[in-house]
């Protein structure tokens, strides 16, 4: 018997999403799964964010306030800093200071941060609450009018807070990440629930609930497996969208990433153990159908640009 | 599998006699038929229906031994392409490459670094399980000794590396009884090498850059000159031919029934690459996309236990979650007036909560309840956490003479037991957590 190539038969692809106004950026459109270009089209730009914040985050481990000390409670300068430097795709500003435990900064303060950041960079901006459905709401109706036509990324969207977010991105044109608890039924419900309300589908960006090695990865990753399994065999619609991996925040605060050979004699050196701790879940989400990666430390980046680079 | 229950009930003796520990030969071939048993738990079967029921059942990727004695690794034996269908069986055996042009000190500080790679991570132990000597000196007599070196200063399986037949054969002279794994049969030696394999019945390599269809072939003269046991190496080097052909060899293996591409297969993420943290993520890609074997140039420590974990998430039963022992668990140094929480034992909610408590800095003692591996909120609706269950845990683990307050902190989502607890456990108050571990460490300062 004759080798003949193993290729799948697709019948539908996943969406293509520009963001951005000054420096365009482009990602999905794949008709394959991931990078597996012997068989069509497959994911070729996967765009890499660096995650700074809108206040100093206070309990960012050495491996990063080493690079950021400087610039951390200067979000305008962090992102600078993260756009020249380190050649970040795009920018990730995650207003933590909003958090009713964590500062209560009002929505516009956030968006005085906002204003000043997208005024610093010329990358594409992507804008995440702090993870406080009420407030977020809050928050994202004021940063999404001062971000207005720029084309940015905002989240997260939840099940609680969707309508709202819905709303903002539709009338300033913003793209939509849509968090889910972990569970392929749940993305779609959410996607449904989302393009039921009139928002259009190929607006959304599916975020998995990002998880890192040893502390649920194997769970994100099958189920952004099957999300695209369904996307590209089933020909579901509301499992097209693009995928993103908010990996930095999930890995930097295990005691993997942080802990220092002295804590943990046999670890071997902290600064590459993170690194790589980082580097890898990303690669995992990469190898899941993930389209788009928000990490913190920029030789994570530079190491998954340098893979991806090689597919 | 290309046969249904009943195709294969045709061939079974049809006695129901029970042997095989299933009541009747059909529910014996329904088992076969779903992979889920051997062929050889019935031991009347016929030789000759032994014979076609071997062919279709044996699993569409081969399963190869490599090593002896309780250091043989397992490789092969796959069934499925992605993880969430089924458990993937075998984790990929991670080696350590060693020349043997290096100082004899050098080799022997390496294959140290190879005995001392075990780290224990929920109950495992993870190690590296195989040492790759590689003919760089172009000298069997040298190869030969340090293999016999090497093989004296470690247990771990061996693979040898060299295209030259002598230098294979001096080798295996002093080696065969650990059955190492011979690399390689090439276009150029498979008639010798194949000879070698199966004079000293040891698995080999089959290696062959041409693309998948010169590897099938090679293969195919390999196993007509009576070797089986096989690992295929593709030449793939670089992230992108790795992903390619590591899924084109699975996906033919699987579902397309091609036996010629039916074995492990065999990687070097660190050739060419001189940044160890591009071999680590190179060698990620292999642990996610079907490689068997991974040979790495180097196994430093903070590679390794990335690695380890990646190994283990992908490699875990999706159907059965991961659980951590029942126990009382420090965190910190904490002191008999330190905190005391509980939580279940499903890996990824002690982990979690593990990883809060300790970002708490608040040092304190977590006790971990057996759940069967579920979270908390599902352990308590199928009622493998409750009162009765903790308060016995409580007396159990003589918390009582560890700790002098008698304030147990419980999981928010399970505030409902509080009452029921304080009854089970005279004497003790039972405050309740937050619901979610990421409040944990505000909780705690709080209290504090």
């Amino acid at each position: 018997m004759a080798f003949t190539v193993p290729k799948e038969v697709y019948n539908g692809k996943i969406n293509q999403v520009e963001v951005g106004k000054d420096q365009q950026v482009i990602f999905g459109g794949e008709e394959v799964l991931p990078f597996l270009s012997f068989e069509g089209k497959a994911v070729s730009n996967v765009p890499l964010a660096l995650e700074i914040q809108d206040i100093d985050p206070g309990d960012w481990a050495p491996s990063l306030t080493d690079i950021y000390g400087p610039v951390m409670g200067n979000p305008a300068e962090w992102a600078k800093l993260c756009q020249d430097e380190f050649k970040a795709d795009m920018i990730c500003l995650r207003l933590t200071g909003t958090h009713p435990d964590n500062g209560d900064k009002s929505p516009e303060e956030a968006g005085k941060v906002v204003e000043a950041v997208l005024s610093a960079i010329k990358v594409p901006l992507i804008i995440f609450g702090s993870n406080h459905t009420e407030k977020d709401a809050a928050v994202i109706k004021h940063v999404a009018e001062v971000a207005a036509n720029t084309g940015s990324i905002i989240g997260k969207a939840q099940e609680k807070n969707y309508k709202t977010f819905a709303a903002v991105a539709t009338a300033y044109n913003h793209k939509l990440v849509a968090l889910s608890d972990l569970d392929i039924n749940l993305s779609k419900q959410l996607n449904i629930l989302l393009t039921q309300s009139g928002f259009d589908g190929k607006n959304i960006i599916i975020d998995a609930m990002s998880s890192t090695l040893g502390y649920g990865l194997e769970y994100t990753y099958s189920v952004m497996e099957r999300i695209r399994l369904s996307a590209l065999q089933q020909n579901d619609a509301m499992m097209q969208m693009p995928m993103i991996s908010d990996v930095g925040e999930v890995t930097w605060k295990i005691k993997e990433a942080k802990a220092t050979e002295e804590e943990q004699p046999g670890w071997g050196a902290v600064e590459p153990r993170g690194i790589l701790w980082e580097s890898l879940a990303a690669l995992s989400f990469l190898m899941a159908g993930g389209n788009l990666v928000v990490l913190r430390h920029p030789k994570a980046l530079a190491t998954i640009r340098k893979t991806v680079a090689e597919f | 599998m290309g046969l249904t229950g009943i195709q294969i009930f045709k061939y079974l003796p049809k006695t129901n006699c029970g042997d095989c520990k299933f009541p009747t030969c059909l529910a014996f071939a329904m088992r076969l038929a779903a992979a889920q048993v051997r062929l050889d738990a019935c031991p009347h079967v016929s030789e000759e229906g032994k014979k076609i029921l071997n062919e279709v059942s044996a699993p569409p990727v081969r399963l190869v031994k490599i090593g002896a004695g309780d250091r043989v690794i397992e490789t092969g034996d796959e069934t499925v392409l992605f993880r969430h269908e089924k458990k993937f069986n075998h984790p990929p055996g991670l080696a350590l490459a060693i020349a043997d042009n290096l100082s004899d000190q050098e080799i022997e500080q390496k294959v140290q670094e190879v005995n001392n790679s075990t780290m224990e991570r929920v109950g495992q132990q993870l190690r590296v399980d195989l040492i790759s000597l590689q003919d760089k000196s172009g000298d069997a007599a040298r190869f030969s000794q340090v293999a016999k070196k090497v093989a004296g200063l470690s247990s771990a399986a061996l693979i040898l590396q060299s295209l030259k037949p002598e230098t294979m054969k001096a080798a295996l002279i002093e080696t065969a009884a650990r059955k190492p794994l011979i690399y390689a049969a090439t276009q150029d030696n498979y008639s010798q090498m194949a000879a070698l394999a199966k004079e000293y019945q040891t698995p080999l390599t089959v290696y062959s850059d041409q693309g998948l269809e010169a590897l099938s072939d090679l293969v195919d003269k390999v196993t007509a000159a009576g070797v089986e046991d096989l690992v295929l190496d593709s030449g793939a080097r670089s992230s992108g031919k790795m992903l390619s052909d590591l899924t084109q060899i699975r996906r033919a293996a699987i579902k397309k029934k091609f036996k010629s591409l039916g074995y492990p297969a065999i990687v070097f993420p660190g050739e060419g690459e001189s940044d160890p943290l591009m071999e680590a993520v190179r060698a990620g890609i292999g642990i996610a996309k079907y490689a068997s074997l991974i040979v790495l140039n180097s196994i430093r420590k903070e590679a390794l236990l990335p690695l380890y974990t990646l190994r283990q998430n992908i490699y875990t039963d999706p159907q059965q979650p991961m659980q951590v022992a029942e126990n009382l668990y420090k965190v910190g140094e904490p002191a008999a007036d330190s905190p005391l929480l509980i939580t279940t034992n499903f890996s990824l909610t002690y982990f979690i909560v593990l990883g809060e408590v300790e970002n708490s800095k608040v040092p304190s003692w977590l006790l971990v309840a057996d759940s069967e591996g579920l979270s908390v909120l599902t352990a308590w609706a199928a009622d493998k956490f409750n009162a009765p269950k903790i308060a016995k845990l409580v007396k159990k683990q003589n918390i009582e003479e560890k700790i002098k307050h008698r304030n147990l902190i419980i999981p928010g989502y399970v505030s409902v037991l509080s009452g029921e607890i304080e009854e089970e456990l005279p004497g003790w108050k039972v405050l309740v957590g937050p619901r979610e571990a990421a409040n944990l460490p505000k909780y705690l300062r709080d209290m504090a």
